[in-house]
C-alpha cells in the first residue's frame, strides 16, 4: 500500500502545474468577464504558439544540462532572411544575377539557416568543450548582428497577404500559429518519449558520464538537439514576421528567457535528465493565461513582469520543495 | 561516552535503523559493521547531527542530549570525516581547515599567520609534509583525505567517527592512517570506524558493532571473534566465497594487446601505460592488480577508447586488428566496461532500472528506425533482472533507489544486453557487501563460463584470488608480474606492485 500511496503523491505532484492553471484561469476569469470568451481562448494559443516553439526546444536542449541563449537573435534572424529572400530575393548585380524565391522556398531557407546556426553552436560546444551558456551567448551576439547587417537596421515590411497566412490565418476553425505549433508539440512529445533519441537525451542530461561509457555518441546528439533548438527558433522567427508582416530587426529580444521560463514553471531540471515536453507546454500556457489576464484586468505592463518573476519563482520552489518530500 | 539508546529512524515510511542500541567505549577504536543498507551511515549521520528526527536518545558523557545540526555535535566534541572528500578544490589547505572555524584579529581581518600555524602543527602531527598554503586539488586523494582528517582534528574533538576512510587511498596511506589512530588512540580520543575491509578492522579496532536490517546484532571485543564468525554476524548465515574456478578455460585467444602505451596528457608526455603486452582468452579471467597510480583504471580507460590520442600500440579481439578510438567503437568492438565509480559513471540514477539495462544496447534489440519498443525494452529488462537477480520492486524502479549490488548486477546486465565478448570489470564490488560481493563473483564464474574473456582490475586481493585463472600485476604503469593463480601467493603479487622495474 505504501508504494501506490506514494505513486499517487507523485502523480498529484505531476498534475500541480495543470491545477495551478486551473486556478488561474478560475481567478481570471471570476474577475474579467471577457476571459472565457471563445475569441480569448484562440488569442491565447496564438499569442504563445511563438513561445512554444522556442521552449520546446529549449526544454530539449535543457534536458541535456545545456542552455540556449541564442533562440531569440536566431529567430529574429531567421524571419528577416526569410522575408527579405521573399520580397527581394537574391541580386548579384556585376554577376547580372537574380534569384527569386517563393514561399516556401524563403520559409525552408529561413528554416534551414536556424539549423544551421543551431548546428553551429552544437559543433562550438561538443568540439571545443566550451560550455553552453557561453557558446550560445555568444550566438545570440552574433545572431543579432547579423540581422543588423542583413536588414540594414530598417524592418522589412510589406510582405503580402500570402505571408501573413501563417501568422493571422485560420484552418478549419483554429488559427494557423496554433497548428504549427501543435504540429511541433507533436513531434516533440514523440521524439522525447519514444525514440532512441530522445531517451538519449534524458541519459545524456542523467548522467553524460555513464551515457558516453555506454557507448552512446554523445556529440552527435547534442548536435542534433540544438540544430533542432535553432530550427524551431527559425520556425518561431516565420510565424512573428508573418503575423507582424514586418521583419523586425529587433524582433524576439528576450524571447529566450520567457522561453526558459516556459521550461522551469514546466518542471524541467535545469540541471538535466528531468521533465517532459508536456510540462513545458503547461508552462508557456501559464504564461499566456497569465500575461492575457493582466492585459484584460487593465494592469500595467510593469507590473505584468514583476509578477510573471515571481512566477517563476514559485515553480521552483514548489518543485524543489516536492522532491525533497519525494 | 557516547550512547544510543533504543534509536529508531524512519524514511518516509521505510525503517533504516529499528531500536539501534549502541556503545563507544572510551580511548577505543569501535568497528561499525554490517552490510549496505544496514543502516551504519544512518547511525552515524545521527550521532554527528546530520538527522535531528528520530525516536530513542542519545547519551552525552551520561546526559541526554539531541544536536539540532552538525555544528552542535561539532562543540559537544564529535567529529566527522565522511566517506566522500568535502574539501574545496581550490582553496587552500589552511582554508580548508579553517573553513566555518575562521579566526580573526581584533580588527576582524582573518589572522592568516595563527591559522598557518595552527595547520602546520596539524600537518606535523599527521605526518603530511606540504606547505599549508597548496590547493587542496593538487594534493593526491590520499593527502586530502589526511587533510580531511586534519579539519576533524582542528577543534581536538572526543569522538571521531571515519566512515569507510580507506577506500580510496594506497596501502602505504593506510599504515599513515592507522599509526594517527593509534596516536589519538593515546590521547583518549575516541573512534568509530566503519569499513567493509574485515582484515583492516583486525587490526586497528578494539570493538565491533554489527548492524544487521537497521537493528544492533552484537557488539563485544574484537580479540574475543574471527573473521568468519563476523561475517556471519553481519549476514546471518554462512556464505561461500569461491577460492578458485573451476571452469576449463579455452585455448582461443580473444584479446591481445601488443606494446600498449599512453601518455599523460598531450603537454605531459610522461607514459602512465608502459608499453603494456598481454592477452586473454575465451573464458578467462585475468585479473589486474596494482596500487592505486599503478594505471590500472587508465588502461580500461585507454582500451575503450577515452584516450585515442594518447593511446599508442596494437590491440586485437578474435586475431582481427582493431581501432578503438571511442566508448562508441569500443562496444562495437564488443568491449563492455563496468567503471569503478558506479555513481559518477555507471548509472544515470533518476532514470529507471529497465531504462539503464536498455541504454547501451537501445540500437540492438529495442528500437527500430529510432523508434523505442516498450514492450521489448521491458522483456530485455525482467530477463536480466531474473538471471543476474536485481531485487528490485519492478523494472520501472529507479535505479538510485536499488541498493549499490543491485545496482552493480543492473550495470552488468546494460553490457550483456549488448552480447559483448570482453567485459572489463574495474573494482566490480567496490562498497558493495559482502553478501552481494559473493554474488557477484558467482555472476562472474558464469559469465567466464559462458565464453566471455573477463579483465577485473581490483585492489582487494582477495578478490584477485577468489576469481582469476591468471594475474597481471601493474607497478606505476608497467606490468611487474604476469602469473597463473596457481602460483601467486599474496606476498608475491604485493611484492610485483610496490616493485618499480
Amino acid at each position: 500500500m505504501q508504494t501506490t500511496l506514494e505513486s499517487q503523491k507523485k502523480r498529484l505532484a505531476k498534475l500541480q502545474p495543470l491545477i495551478a492553471l486551473f486556478v488561474l484561469c478560475l481567478i481570471i476569469g471570476l474577475l474579467s468577464d471577457k476571459f472565457f470568451t471563445v475569441s480569448n481562448f484562440w488569442n491565447v494559443l496564438r499569442q504563445i504558439s511563438v513561445n512554444i516553439c522556442l521552449s520546446v526546444g529549449m526544454t530539449l536542449v535543457v534536458l541535456m544540462a545545456g542552455i540556449d541563449l541564442s533562440v531569440g537573435s536566431v529567430l529574429a534572424l531567421c524571419g528577416a532572411i526569410t522575408a527579405g529572400l521573399f520580397k527581394m530575393g537574391i541580386e548579384v548585380p556585376s554577376q547580372n544575377l537574380y534569384v527569386g524565391f517563393t514561399l516556401l522556398g524563403a520559409s525552408v531557407a529561413g528554416v534551414l539557416t536556424g539549423a544551421l546556426l543551431g548546428f553551429f553552436n552544437g559543433f562550438v560546444i561538443t568540439r571545443f568543450k566550451v560550455p553552453s551558456f557561453v557558446a550560445t551567448l555568444a550566438m545570440l551576439t552574433v545572431a543579432r548582428g547579423l540581422t543588423m547587417l542583413w536588414t540594414k537596421g530598417f524592418p522589412i515590411s510589406g510582405l503580402g497577404e500570402q505571408f501573413a497566412y501563417m501568422g493571422t490565418g485560420w484552418f478549419l476553425g483554429v488559427p494557423v500559429p496554433v497548428w504549427i505549433s501543435a504540429t511541433v508539440v507533436g513531434l516533440a512529445v514523440f521524439l522525447s518519449d519514444k525514440t532512441k533519441l530522445g531517451r538519449y537525451i534524458y541519459a545524456i542530461g542523467g548522467n553524460e558520464n555513464a551515457s558516453l561509457l555506454s557507448g552512446i555518441n554523445i556529440n552527435k546528439v547534442k548536435v542534433i538537439v540544438y540544430t533542432i533548438a535553432g530550427a524551431l527558433a527559425a520556425v518561431g522567427g516565420l510565424m512573428v514576421t508573418s503575423r507582424l508582416d514586418s521583419a523586425q530587426p529587433n524582433a524576439g529580444t528576450g524571447y529566450e528567457l520567457d522561453s526558459i521560463a516556459a521550461v522551469v514553471i514546466g518542471g524541467t531540471s535545469l540541471s538535466g535528465g528531468k521533465g517532459s515536453i508536456w510540462g513545458t507546454v503547461l508552462g508557456a500556457i501559464i504564461i499566456g493565461v497569465l500575461n492575457n489576464g493582466l492585459v484584460l484586468l487593465n494592469v500595467s505592463p510593469f507590473w505584468q513582469q514583476v509578477v510573471k518573476g515571481f512566477v517563476i519563482l514559485l515553480a521552483v520552489i514548489i518543485d524543489k520543495v516536492n522532491s525533497k518530500n519525494g | 561516552m557516547l550512547v544510543a539508546e533504543n534509536i529508531t529512524k524512519k524514511f518516509s515510511g521505510v525503517t533504516a535503523l529499528d531500536n539501534v542500541c549502541l556503545e563507544l567505549h572510551e580511548g577505543k577504536v569501535n568497528a561499525i559493521l554490517g552490510e549496505n543498507g544496514a543502516g551504519k551511515s544512518t547511525l552515524m549521520k545521527i550521532l554527528s547531527g546530520v538527522y535531528q528526527e528520530y525516536e530513542g536518545q542519545l547519551l552525552w558523557n551520561g546526559r541526554p542530549v539531541r544536536f539540532l545540526g552538525t555544528k552542535e555535535a561539532q562543540d559537544a566534541g564529535i567529529a566527522i570525516i565522511h566517506q566522500e572528500l568535502n574539501l574545496i578544490p581550490y582553496l587552500s589547505i589552511t582554508e580548508n581547515i579553517f573553513l566555518g572555524q575562521e579566526l580573526e584579529t581584533i580588527w576582524g581581518a582573518l589572522n592568516k599567520k595563527k591559522m598557518r600555524q595552527t595547520t602546520t602543527e596539524l600537518l606535523k602531527k599527521l605526518k603530511l609534509d606540504v606547505d599549508p598554503d597548496t590547493q587542496v586539488n593538487e594534493l593526491k586523494v590520499g593527502q586530502q583525505q589526511l587533510v580531511e582528517i586534519a579539519k576533524a582534528l582542528l577543534l581536538n574533538p572526543q569522538v571521531i567517527i571515519m566512515d569507510e576512510p580507506t577506500s580510496a587511498i594506497t596501502d602505504q596511506e593506510v599504515e599513515t592512517l592507522f599509526d594517527i589512530i593509534n596516536e589519538l588512540k593515546q590521547e583518549n580520543k575516541t573512534i568509530a570506524y566503519i569499513s567493509h575491509k574485515l582484515d583492516e578492522l583486525f587490526r586497528i579496532a578494539d570493538r565491533y558493532i554489527v548492524l544487521r536490517d537497521g537493528k544492533s546484532i552484537e557488539s563485544g571485543e574484537m580479540a574475543g571473534i574471527n573473521q568468519d564468525q563476523l561475517i556471519q554476524k553481519m549476514v546471518g548465515r554462512e556464505i561461500f566465497v569461491h577460492q578458485k574456478p573451476a571452469l576449463s578455460v579455452s585455448q582461443d585467444q580473444l584479446l591481445s594487446v601488443q606494446h600498449f602505451s599512453l601518455k599523460r596528457s598531450a603537454k605531459r608526455p610522461e607514459l602512465v601505460l608502459d608499453n603494456l603486452s598481454f592477452t586473454l582468452k575465451r573464458g578467462e579471467i585475468l585479473g589486474i592488480f596494482g596500487l592505486m597510480g599503478a594505471g590500472r583504471t587508465e588502461l580500461f580507460e585507454a582500451l575503450f577508447g577515452l584516450h585515442p590520442a594518447l593511446t599508442s600500440g596494437k590491440v586485437s579481439i578474435e586475431r582481427q586488428e582493431v581501432k578503438i578510438t571511442s566508448p562508441v567503437e569500443a562496444v562495437k568492438a564488443g568491449l563492455a566496461l563496468v567503471p569503478e565509480d558506479r555513481k559518477r559513471d555507471g548509472i544515470v540514477p533518476i532514470m529507471e532500472v529497465k531504462q539503464n539495462i536498455s541504454l547501451a544496447s537501445l540500437g540492438y534489440h529495442v528500437e527500430k528506425n529510432g523508434v523505442l519498443n516498450n514492450n521489448a525494452e521491458a522483456q530485455l529488462a525482467d530477463k536480466y533482472i531474473q538471471e543476474l537477480g536485481i531485487k528490485t520492486s519492478s523494472s520501472g524502479q529507479l535505479i538510485k533507489n536499488l541498493s549499490g549490488g543491485n545496482q552493480q548486477k543492473a550495470i552488468l546486465g546494460k553490457w550483456l544486453a549488448t552480447h559483448p565478448k570482453i567485459l572489463l570489470l574495474d573494482e566490480p564490488t567496490r562498497g558493495i557487501d559482502v553478501h552481494a560481493k559473493s554474488e557477484i563473483y558467482r555472476l562472474i564464474l558464469q559469465l567466464a563460463a559462458s565464453g566471455l574473456g573477463i579483465l577485473m582490475v581490483s585492489s582487494e586481493l582477495p578478490e584477485i584470488f577468489a576469481v582469476s585463472d591468471r594475474v597481471l600485476v601493474l607497478s606505476e604503469g608497467k606490468l611487474t608480474l604476469e602469473t597463473p593463480i596457481e602460483n601467486a601467493t599474496e606476498d608475491k603479487l604485493l611484492k610485483a606492485a610496490i616493485s618499480k622495474k
